[in-house]
């Protein structure tokens, strides 16, 4: 009691003692996790993060090859998956049980948002996790499900996006993004970058399918491999 | 009519926080409604852009949280600081920075978070110029505090300022951690985090918004406000010293508790989840605290209408700490993870112990600060009713449809097949989330009848002039 009294008495002290006990649980739930190992599962499995050869482009990526930097027209699409809030509906992190393996597929993985700055887990699902949602519809069932989700779902009770279809993709801001993203850590080449010139003419309609059919598609699981072990 | 107190403090900025958080109220929880009403209506996000869900969801939570919540927190702060300090504010004109500042961040966030300009965290969805904006308002918010109670004339600082400061430096650790980005445009940022880092930040922060701001925050208010109403001293000094040192070191640690069974280490969801368990105690600490400070006073109940917001206030908070911790096992996670249960628990805690604590302060200070009676005494009683129910229609609609959605996704039929479609458990919530509309609707139109009661009490002390006259009435400081 008499630290307390003391405290009581004297706001710098008070305030250090204060800002050292709010620091504490932090520092040992976070820090940690930048320097474990086998906090990312492509350290103990590196099947898992795509092996890039010099001169390999985006395109030379085939499914299952391993994680990789998203590509530009995926980009665009993850942009705006972000500013329409799906991720407030939607969570992108399948849970090791029995019913989801069976709902949505494999587990997730940390290694396979180690490129999304910043993570799309959501926290909610008023509809279904995504996380595994790639390949499993054809482009032409998602272009018309974001228009007008009851045409396909009748329960449904997401919003229409009609405005997809309508808003043209902007390259040189893509690139920007690309830039932006290289220098927190994405491995974009120059070569990347330029690619995005390809985007040219798309829609946001356009981006979105390709990020949606990205989804889970990078890694290719092997059959009872524990990668949380 | 409390002329020495407002000739010996400066109560100007307390008045606008206090009117403008009675606004956000009523704003925020309107947004609320018709969010909630889209989920039972689709049809009503009209398919525009700037009315859909997704972009509507984060102006309901920035308005509710750091609109009415802040300026609340802000109000009641300063408030109480002058009176439990004997001081004057330290500063007025930076008061007024920081209520100028806090209102043209919230214009921000109305006209940006429609316009889809989103950094896609929870909670901390502002864009990186008006996160900036934030910092710099929340830190002369904090320097003028501080440099209050550095010139009070108190020996001793009160429990309430404890809190404050608590929630104030968290806050500030919280907000600059979480939103370091890398800006590639005006309106557009990248986390400088990325998948399990980030999601391990953003949950320390999602939490500790709700631990301190929501929580440790308002326990400030608590322990000014209820001792006031009810004319008493707190129940224990020694409880409160306890319980608020345990209440900020292990608040910190809550965070991984949203991330169970995710692809965060298991080491660190079960930390979290331990230490929520560990948090039961301290939570009751405080709300043992409030409510005993009561004791020889309940018949007041009867009769005191602010203090009915103060009491249900604990109720609920004691109520949803003890929830959070069951939430928290990872057993009973696995099943309330993702579902509307958990918007049933945050709902109770924000409606039932947030809101009601905040509103009992201001119904408090405005006969205070205004130097009138209230407008309608009866009108206070109707709003704490339609609150309460709004409340409870809420918090129990949403218990249904959270746990028949969890259980609904995990059950099997004799052949080992799912039972049901995703689809088909949205079908079954449809029923709950047209109750919820109900309940947030009653709570809503509690917070229009607050406002009505308010503006009508201003006009009241601007006709009588009562301000003035305890401005310039002779007194003896």
């Amino acid at each position: 009691m008499r630290i307390q009294e003391r405290m009581e008495k004297n706001i710098f002290g008070f305030l250090i003692i204060l800002a050292i006990a709010l620091s504490v649980g932090g520092i040992v739930e976070i820090v940690p996790l930048f320097y474990l190992e086998k906090t990312m599962e492509h350290n103990t499995y590196p099947g898992v993060k795509w092996d890039r050869k010099e001169n390999q482009t985006l395109d030379s990526w085939q499914a299952g090859d391993g994680v990789r930097p998203y590509k530009p027209l995926e980009l665009a699409g993850r942009d705006v998956y972000q500013k329409e809030g799906c991720y407030l509906c939607h969570s992108q992190m399948v849970r090791p049980f029995r019913d989801e393996k069976e709902r949505y597929g494999h587990y997730s993985l940390a290694s396979e948002s180690m490129y999304d700055h910043p993570f799309q887990w959501g926290s909610k699902r008023t509809g279904p996790d995504l996380a595994r949602l790639g390949g499993k519809y054809s482009n032409q069932w998602h272009i018309d499900h974001l228009k007008a989700p009851r045409s396909v779902v009748p329960e449904s009770v997401m919003p229409n996006y009609p405005w997809f279809a309508e808003n043209k993709l902007d390259v040189e801001q893509i690139k920007n993004h690309m830039r932006g993203l290289r220098i927190v850590g994405v491995p974009y080449t120059d070569a990347d970058i330029k690619s995005a010139e390809k985007i040219k003419g798309k829609s946001e309609m356009d981006a979105m399918v390709a990020y949606l059919q990205v989804l889970g598609t990078m890694v290719k699981f092997e059959p009872g491999v524990d990668y949380r072990k | 009519m409390e002329a020495v107190a407002e000739q010996k403090y400066n109560f100007d900025v307390v008045r606008w926080f206090t009117v403008m958080a009675v606004v956000y109220v009523v704003v925020g929880t309107l947004v609320g409604v018709y969010i909630a009403s889209e989920l039972a209506w689709p049809v009503l996000n009209l398919d525009s852009p700037y009315l859909s869900f997704g972009r509507l969801r984060p102006l309901h939570t920035n308005a509710v949280i750091f609109a009415f919540g802040g300026c609340v927190l802000m109000a009641t702060a300063f408030y109480s600081v002058q009176r439990t300090c004997g001081v004057k504010l330290w500063s007025s004109k930076m008061a007024w920075f920081t209520f100028i500042g806090w209102n043209v961040v919230i214009v921000a966030a109305v006209i940006t978070l429609p316009l889809g300009i989103n950094q896609s965290k929870e909670y901390a969805e502002l864009e990186w110029p008006i996160d900036i904006a934030i910092a710099v308002v929340w830190l002369s918010y904090l320097f003028n505090f501080v440099m209050t109670i550095i010139h009070r004339k108190t020996s001793h600082i009160y429990v309430s300022n404890w809190f404050f400061l608590g929630m104030m430096v968290m806050i500030t650790y919280l907000h600059v951690v979480n939103s370091l980005a890398i800006p590639v445009g005006l309106f557009k940022s990248y986390s400088i985090f990325s998948g399990v880092h980030d999601a391990m930040i953003q949950w320390w922060w999602g939490h500790n918004a709700v631990g301190f701001y929501l929580t440790a925050g308002f326990l400030g208010i608590m322990y000014y406000f209820v001792p006031k109403q009810v004319n008493r001293p707190v129940f224990s000094y020694r409880l409160s010293v306890i319980h608020f040192w345990a209440l900020m070191f292990g608040y910190v640690w809550l965070g991984a508790h949203h991330l169970q069974y995710t692809a965060l280490p298991d080491w660190t969801g079960s930390l979290g989840a331990a230490v929520s368990i560990a948090m039961i105690i301290p939570s009751w600490g405080g709300a043992v605290n409030g409510l005993m400070t009561l004791s020889g006073a309940w018949d007041r109940l009867r009769t005191d209408y602010v203090l009915r917001f103060f009491v249900i206030s604990l109720a609920f908070y004691a109520m949803s700490t003890f929830e959070g911790p069951i939430m928290s096992i990872k057993t009973v996670n696995a099943l309330s993870h993702y579902t509307d249960w958990t918007i049933g628990h945050v709902h109770s805690g924000a409606l039932g112990w947030v809101a009601m604590v905040g509103m009992g302060a201001i119904y408090h200070m405005m006969t205070r600060l205004f130097h009138v009676k209230m407008y309608s005494e009866k009108l206070i009683n109707i709003h704490f009713w339609m609150a309460t129910i709004g409340t409870v229609i809420y918090v129990v609609a949403m218990w249904v449809s959270g746990l028949m959605q969890g259980l609904m996704w995990r059950t099997y039929d004799e052949y080992g097949a799912l039972a049901y479609t995703f689809a088909e458990s949205v079908e079954a919530m449809h029923p709950y989330y047209a109750m919820r509309a109900v309940g947030g609707l009653l709570f809503f139109l509690g917070a229009v009848i607050m406002l009505y009661n308010v503006i009508l009490t201003v006009l009241m002390a601007k006709k009588a002039g009562s301000i003035q006259l305890a401005k310039t009435v002779d007194v003896k400081l």
